[in-house]
């Protein structure tokens, strides 16, 4: 049966590192970035593991700044 | 309904009539006496019968500017009456119509102040007309008929100056020229705009986004004080404008006068009276009408009272038009002030003992 | 990696009706998540050309400053009077207002309850976080008892403070309504129902069917200071609790 996998693009300068989206990942996949800043001065997240996105877009759709793009695609293996 | 009539009726109700037919696109106000006509004889016209005019009694004063700020904003012709205490509810709202630049107009039908005061009729409004009660550098075009007939021509003038500069207007009567009954002839019917009229003439409107331009947004607030300067000046240049171009005022029997009577609205007809009564005395007065309070007609009155004996204000008021009066002869002739207060509407008669104790 | 991102697979994007302004709330701040619901169903309906917000005095003065439809700012409290006259004076348009505790439900009491119950064809969508956070955190109508403001430093206590209030209660009551509910944007679940909440009170008010209120119980972590994620789980323990979620009234038949 298919398989999805998922990836997402934030957008740094925009994200204000509020982790909301880091709650509501279901696999773990979005973290704060360490020592870094945008040039707002605001932390913002990186996917720290992207293999374990499945595309469920739960972190673009709670994320109150519209930051992150989410790509999902059957795998046929 | 739709030809020029010439009827009889009170200022109250050419206010309706009249707007009615210079295509108004809606009417959004409270009842007060004693203005309370305006809404009521446009409730039983049913012009959205008949233009498609929107006639709303809102829930208060507050709400209705307030809707005169959201149609004016939408590019449409609507307005509001009140009297005194109402328009002081109104402050807020007419500010930020002259913030965001938007041609809302209102009539102030007045009654005697402070506060609840009477119903009867005063001119003590004109400082919060022409100073304005809202907060900020902002003026609003002020009208002042002093006939039925005026009441109802000044309703499209009104909306034409409000349009033509973007700026609130008003018009600024009282429970005299309101309740009273004349003659007057009312034009024939103005269709109302259409969508492609308004957008052409009100480019700057937000009735909806089309894809030819960005989005409007009509606003007052600019926090960075760099840009807010550049808004102010841009409004006090419209303001100079609006100076240059649009004042209005009537002249009696200026040429032999050895006295001046400035008065505006009701006063100003009283005075026409009491002018008469002093020629029949030997006393040569002449009158000076502003018609509009904002602009003020400086120059025009300076030129008028030149070379005069003395000026008497004459006001249904403890003294306000007189300060304007003061400033525009600048000290060349005395300035002298009459008045009643409390509602009582003063007689010919006592103006002229007036001119005859304070001018000679 | 690089095949997954690809413009064929986007599952999920920012709305481009919600263009690319910064915005100025706060991180973590519910109104970023409804204002790009609010984008997204404009956009889904196609009333992108017909649409006309009108915008609060509160930390969403600046709403249109980020959805790119026709905007009008109303004086605080104000927004249901504009939002009367440009749905009556331009019948055809998509109305609503945006307004937060303060606008709403205190000093526009006044101008809410009548819009409302005259039944005007507006929506007005209203951000209940029980506090006033534009103007650094004081107490708001909606504050709960206990809850600690910068004007009710020790707590809301009834002596001193009164009571919260439950306009969207009110607002049921009142005949000109066709939709009340009350809804929250914290979790995937609430976002998609409030999401739909409001796509039927856009509707109904084009339908002519009367006035609609959506209340969002939302999150104000600054004013609340806390942070986001605490901010959401204090709402959930707390606020639900004085302003429960769901429909309180529908009779759109949509």
């Amino acid at each position: 049966m298919g398989k999805f996998k998922g990836a997402i693009v934030v957008n740094t300068d925009r994200c204000k590192g509020c982790a909301l989206c880091v709650e509501a990942c279901p696999k773990g996949v979005i973290a704060l970035a360490q020592k870094n800043v945008n040039i707002h001065g605001y932390p913002y997240v990186v996917a720290v593991n992207p293999d374990e996105c499945i595309g469920c877009a739960s972190c673009g759709i709670v994320c109150p700044d519209g930051c992150i793009t989410v790509y999902k695609k059957r795998i046929e293996d | 309904m739709a030809e020029k009539e010439i009827m009889l009726m009170k200022g109250n109700e050419a206010i309706a009539h009249a707007a009615i037919r210079c295509g108004a696109d809606g009417y959004f106000g409270y009842p007060i006496t004693p203005q309370s006509e305006v809404l009521e004889t446009l409730a039983k016209l049913k012009p959205w019968e008949t233009t498609g005019m929107v006639v709303l009694q809102a829930e208060s004063e507050v709400a209705s500017i307030n809707m005169i700020y959201g149609g004016a904003g939408a590019g449409k012709r609507v307005f509001t009456s009140s009297s005194s205490p109402g328009i002081a509810l109104m402050q807020e709202g007419i500010a930020y119509m002259a913030g965001a630049e938007l041609p809302g107009v209102f009539v102030n039908v007045q009654r005697g102040g402070p506060g609840l005061g009477t119903i009867q009729p005063s001119q003590s409004d004109y400082f919060q007309s022409t100073r304005g009660g809202g907060n900020g550098d902002y003026n609003v075009i002020v009208l002042a008929p002093n006939s039925v007939q005026e009441m109802a021509d000044f309703m499209d003038l009104a909306f034409t100056l409000a349009f033509r500069y973007r700026n609130p207007a008003m018009i600024l009567s009282d429970g005299v020229i309101g309740q009273m009954m004349e003659k007057v002839v009312l034009p024939p019917q103005k269709p109302r705009r259409t969508e492609e009229e308004i957008r052409r003439e009100c480019p700057w409107a937000s009735i909806g986004r089309t894809a030819d331009r960005k989005p409007n947004v009509i606003t007052s607030l600019e926090l960075k004080p760099e840009a807010m300067e550049l808004r102010n000046l841009h409004l006090q240049e419209k303001y100079r404008a609006i100076k240059e171009n649009e004042v209005r005022y009537e002249a009696q029997q200026l040429d032999d006068a050895e006295v001046l009577i400035v008065a505006f609205g009701s006063a100003a007809r009283i005075a026409e009276k009491a002018i008469e009564i002093a020629r029949e005395k030997g006393i040569k007065a002449g009158l000076f009408r502003p018609i509009t309070l904002w602009p003020f007609p400086e120059k025009q009155l300076r030129e008028a009272a030149h070379g005069k004996r003395g000026v008497l204000v004459v006001e249904i008021n403890a003294g306000q038009m007189i300060e304007d009066v003061r400033l525009s002869v600048n000290g060349e002739e005395p300035v002298e002030h009459f008045g009643r207060l409390g509602g009582i509407v003063p007689e010919p008669d006592e103006i002229v003992k007036a001119i005859k104790e304070k001018l000679l | 990696m690089n095949d997954i991102i690809s413009p064929e697979n986007i599952v999920y994007k920012k709305p481009t009706l919600m263009n690319d302004t910064p915005m100025h709330y706060c991180a973590g701040c519910s109104h970023g998540v409804v204002h790009k619901l609010v984008a997204e169903v404009i956009e889904e309906m196609g009333m992108t050309d017909k649409t006309v917000g009108i915008s609060p005095v509160g930390c969403a003065v600046f709403a249109y400053r980020y959805i790119d439809i026709d905007w009008q700012e109303a004086a605080h409290g104000r927004a249901p009077a504009l939002a009367t006259a440009v749905k009556r004076l331009w019948p055809d348009r998509l109305v609503f207002t945006y307004q937060g505790d303060g606008d709403m439900a205190c000093i526009g009491t006044a101008e809410s309850i009548h819009a409302l119950n005259r039944g005007e064809n507006i929506t007005i969508i209203f951000i209940n976080n029980a506090i006033y956070g534009m103007t650094g955190g004081q107490m708001a109508p909606t504050t709960l008892l206990g809850q600690k403001t910068s004007t009710c430093p020790y707590g809301r206590v009834p002596e001193l403070h009164g009571y919260p209030l439950n306009i969207t209660e009110l607002a049921a009551q009142l005949r000109g309504t066709c939709y009340v509910t009350r809804q929250s944007v914290e979790t995937v679940g609430a976002i998609r129902s409030a999401k739909k909440a409001i796509r039927k009170a856009f509707e109904a008010s084009m339908a002519q069917k009367g006035s609609s209120l959506i209340e969002i119980v939302a999150t104000c972590n600054s004013g609340w200071k806390l942070s986001p994620a605490q901010a959401n789980k204090w709402m959930e323990e707390n606020m639900f609790k004085q302003y429960p979620k769901g429909d309180l009234k529908d009779t759109t038949g949509l």
